[in-house]
Order: structure tokens, then sequence, then C-alpha cells
């Protein structure tokens, strides 16, 4: 029986973490992460977890405490925010590249400087080539589901990655929903027990971790990285097929919304996303046929899955919570690229918004799907990469 | 009721107008209703203008940005209709609810209200003194909510009243809660 509840997204998380009962954490409090690892402390202080939690001094250490402990052969967590993540940037590249199954909530806040504690997506962004599994998360309830999602599919063993679970600083993580989460049994039988996989603590059959790897085999190295990432797709959706059976809730690799016959469509990522949902309904209201795409899956991306879910679109905008300044923003190079892939080519638009938390409103999809409505009906973009919602 | 009900708070950082939004958020939760409750993150000062929100909604709530829209307009502290517009994009119907101990004719008069917005008052600083010798006038304010909205029963507002302030504090202020809760849903009156 799921037992409803109105709780944080924060503490919907540190549950999921509970019910996952890791071996080992080590993490440093950075806000708005902090009430996830408060929240978890309190249940490794309460004995309702069998967990070691190692406190730290710095992000750099968590992640490092977590690679040793995973190398080691057990269940880790951590999790972070914002300056907190980008800290940790070194071992991030050594936990994927050690093929380490670590499960990291990201609480997504706004990098410095300016100094800004609020929710966008520039610190998640700046992890997309760490080699890291991204799932992002639009609401409280998703950042539980795919939180305990993120354990198969980092430890399957087909994969054995590390696995980064994005939710949106203080909109979701501080802010009450209705949520539904499911009994202990049933989260621990479907996450099952963890499975070891050349443990270093394995002293009758000893193996090495991070060894120099000079350019006779680096490159041969790299390219099981990149093949394993083509098996996640099929692991993930696996593994939503079995919560599909536990929850009644489904997940793809990412979310289509109305986009059958879709004339002009967004592309959106996390909170925002149920914002824009409820505007592109207007719009479907008075005929104009909107849709919306939302990714969960980031990295790896699903290229072609989303270029076929667009296909009939004459218009579309991408909607990036993070500039990669002097470019467009990081979603819209991705929905480009997969664009290339059926040889179709709608007018593809860059709108920047919410840096920093500032407000994503009903108005602002509302513009931007009336700008769509006339680039799809003209052919012409009015302009390619702008900042909207913002002071002039 | 319509399909959602958006609930504007403003009160000053450390009234408990945050911690109101969260019990009353919990309090909706029956009958298999949305919620949500969230606070606008400022820099957290004691006695500082604060917003906070609620949604209550039969239909799943996937709008993630503050209430600009409110059906009801709560406002924990008198001293903010001074200097804050709690009017702002109010709906036509629009129920305010004030936390004085005026006459709620006058505020009327002062909030220029529209002829179908409503206006109530409950004192619930003097409530939560003489209830729990403290100036926290939370508990008297959802009581008044209930009453008003008829958003969610007095039974279950006391049922999360007892549960929230349970975790932290002693039975003698749980007590005092509870009644002043009853007590709010009592003595709103109507201007």
């Amino acid at each position: 029986m799921a037992k409803v509840v109105a709780v944080t997204g924060n503490e919907a998380v540190a549950n999921a973490l509970r019910q996952a009962n890791p071996d080992v954490c080590a993490a440093y409090p950075i806000t708005p992460q902090t009430d996830i690892m408060q929240r978890f402390s309190g249940f490794v202080a309460d004995g309702l977890v069998n967990t070691e939690l190692i406190l730290v001094e710095s992000e750099h250490s968590a992640m490092s405490a977590c690679v040793g402990a995973s190398a080691g052969g057990g269940r880790v967590i951590t999790a972070t925010s914002s300056q907190g993540l980008a800290l940790m940037w070194e071992i991030l590249f050594i936990a994927a590249g050690d093929r380490l199954p670590i499960v990291m909530p990201l609480v997504n806040r706004a990098l410095s400087a300016p100094l800004n504690i609020h929710g966008d997506h520039s610190d998640g962004m700046g992890a997309r080539d760490s080699g890291w599994i991204q799932l992002w998360s639009e609401n409280a309830q998703e950042a539980y589901d795919n939180t305990l999602q993120a354990f198969r599919i980092a430890e399957h063993m087909d994969i054995r990655l590390p696995v980064m679970v994005c939710l949106d600083g203080f909109i979701i993580s501080h802010s009450i929903e209705r949520i539904e989460y499911l009994e202990d049994d049933a989260v621990k039988n479907f996450i099952g027990e963890f499975k070891q996989l050349n443990p270093l603590l394995d002293v009758e059959h000893p193996v090495s971790y991070g060894p120099l790897i000079l350019p006779d085999l680096y490159m041969e190295y790299k390219r099981a990285q990149h093949e394993v990432m083509t098996k996640v797709s099929k692991v993930v959706l696996d593994v939503a097929a079995d919560f599909e059976k536990i929850s009644g809730r489904r997940y793809g690799l990412f979310e289509p919304y109305r986009l059958d016959d879709a004339d002009i469509a967004l592309v959106i990522l996390n909170s925002a996303a149920g914002t824009a949902k409820d505007a592109v309904d207007q719009f479907r209201d008075r005929g104009i046929r909107a849709g919306l795409v939302k990714p969960r899956l980031f990295r790896p991306f699903p290229y072609q899955e989303i270029a076929d879910a667009l296909k009939s679109a004459k218009a579309i905008c991408v909607m990036d919570r993070a500039d990669s300044f002097g470019g467009f923003g990081p979603m819209y190079m991705e929905i480009a690229s997969a664009m290339m892939m059926n040889g179709k080519k709608p007018i593809l638009i860059n709108k920047i918004y919410g840096l920093g938390g500032r407000d994503f409103l009903p108005e602002h999809a509302e513009l931007v799907l009336s700008e769509l409505a006339d680039v799809a009906k003209s052919g012409k973009a009015r302009t390619f990469k702008e900042y909207i919602g913002v002071r002039e | 009721m319509s399909e959602t009900l958006e609930i504007r708070w403003h009160g000053r950082g450390g009234q408990g107008t945050v911690t109101a939004a969260k019990v009353l958020a919990d309090a909706c939760l029956s009958g298999g209703r949305y919620v949500q409750a969230f606070p606008e993150y400022g820099p957290e000062r004691s006695g500082a203008p604060l917003r906070a929100y609620n949604r209550v909604s039969s239909r799943e709530l996937r709008m993630h940005c503050p209430v600009l829209h409110p059906n009801v307009v709560a406002i924990a502290d008198a001293t903010l209709l001074e200097g804050v517009n709690v009017t702002e994009g109010a709906k036509e119907d629009a129920i305010f609810l004030v936390n004085t101990s005026k006459d709620p004719s006058d505020l009327r008069a002062k909030l220029k209200l529209t002829p179908r917005q409503k206006v109530y008052a409950v004192d619930a600083t003097k409530i939560a003194i003489e209830c729990f010798g403290r100036a926290l006038p939370n508990a008297p304010m959802l009581g008044a909510i209930s009453k008003v909205t008829g958003i969610v029963s007095l039974e279950s507002l006391l049922e999360d009243v007892r549960k929230s302030f349970g975790k932290k504090f002693s039975q003698k202020i749980i007590d005092g809660n509870l009644e002043a809760t009853k007590r709010g849903y009592g003595e709103v009156t109507e201007g």
C-alpha cells in the first residue's frame, strides 16, 4: 500500500535514500541540499539504516570517500548542489571512469559568481561530460521515484556507472507537495541486495583501481566507457517497467506531452515543464497544435527517440535554465544534434530562462508558444538565442 | 470551491506563517486532493515581510511558480497593510482574511475591495496570547481559514495541528494551539 504524504522534495529524496539503506554515505552540507543529508544523518543516528556516515571537510573529500567506499564494495551515496558539485569535479570523472555505481541526488542551484543559492541547471549541465548517468525530475514525486530507480540502474551488472538525480533547488527541494511513498518492503524487493563487482576489500582476489594507462590502451578504455553508455537506455526502460509494476507510475527516457500532431513544441526540463504543460493545454484549447518534450535521461541522451517524437514540429523552442556563454544553452545543442538524425530541419530557437531562481511564470511559456506559432507560420526566426523574463 | 484554490499568505519572519501554510497543506490532503505549500525565499530575517503560498486542487498540480491570482489572501500581521500591496493580482471574488483587532468593515474601505471580494477579521494575536502566551497568530489564522473557505473541516485541521506541533512542543503548547485554532474558527467575523 502506498502512503500519501505532503512533504518537500528534499524530504522525499531523503526517504528514498533511507529505503535504499546504503552501506556508506560521505557528504558535506550545501544549500539547498543540506536538508537531505540532515535528515539522512538523523536516520543514521536513529538506527533506521545500517549506513556508515562519513562527515568530511569538503565535497572533494566527500566524492573521494565515495570512490574509495564504492571500490571497496559497498552501496554508496552522497548528495550535493552547485559549488559542491563544482568542487567534486575532478573526482566525478574518477567515479565514472572506475565504473563505480554511486548514487547522488543533485539539488540544482546556480553557480557563483555572483553568489546565488537558488535553482538553475548550471551545476548539473557542467557535469555533462563527466561520464555520470543523469536523471532529471519535474517534482518531488519524480525526484523520489528517480532516486529509487537510480540504484537499480547504477548497480545493474551490465552498467556499473554512477547516477546523478537532479531536482530543482528550492522550487522542488523546499516546497511541500502531495506525493506517494512506496512501502519499505516493496522498495527493498525492487532495489534488491547490493551485488559486489571486483571489490577492493576482497583480499583473496586482489584488484587495482585507477592505474596509469598510457597511449597504448587509454583509448580502448574510453571506448569501453562510451559503449557501456549505449546500453543504458534499455536498462533505464527495463527498470522503469519494473517500477511501474510496484508504483503504477510510468517513466520513459523522456516525457512526450501532446506531441503527436504538434506544429510547435517546447523542450524543457524539470519543474518549469509542469508550468509549461498548463500553457500547452491553453494553446491546444485555442486550436493551436502545441506540444512539449521533457527530457528525463540527459546522459546518455536519447537523440533518436527525441528526434522521432519531435518529427511533426515545424518550430521548436529549447528552453535552457543554464547558459554556455558564447554558445547556445546546453539543451539546445543536444536537440540541434538530435534534429540532424532524421534529416528534418524544423526552425530551432533557444530561450534562456530562470537563472538563479528567477521565476518561470505561465506568461513566459505563453509568450514563447506565441512566438513559435508565428515562426511556424512565417518560416522565419526572429532571433535564435535570447534571454527571457529578464529586466531591460 | 473552484477546481484549484490558491492562497497567498502575508506575514513577517518568525510569526509562523510558513508553518501555517505547511499545516494547511497537510490538512487538505484528505479526499485524494493535491496540495502545495511553499514560501518565497529571500534573506530570512525575523520581522521582515514574507509571502507564502498554498494550492489545493482535485487535479494534479503541475504549476511550479508563485501564486499570482489568489482566491484567498491571508494577512497574518495587519502592519503589513501599510507597506505591502496585499490586493495585488487577487481574484475578482477573492477572500481577504486579516489578523486585526479592528472592525472588518473598516478594512473593506482601506483595502479598496471590489463588491464581490469579501473581507474577514480575526484577532489572532490576542487569541494566541490568551491561549498559549505568545504572539504567534498562525493557529487562529488557520482556524479562521477553515471557517471562511470551507477547504478543510475544523476536525481535520485540529488533527494536523496536533500532529505538526506534537513533534516539537509540550502538551501545554499543543493544547493551547488547539484551543487557539478553535477560537479562530469561532471568532472570525465578516466585514
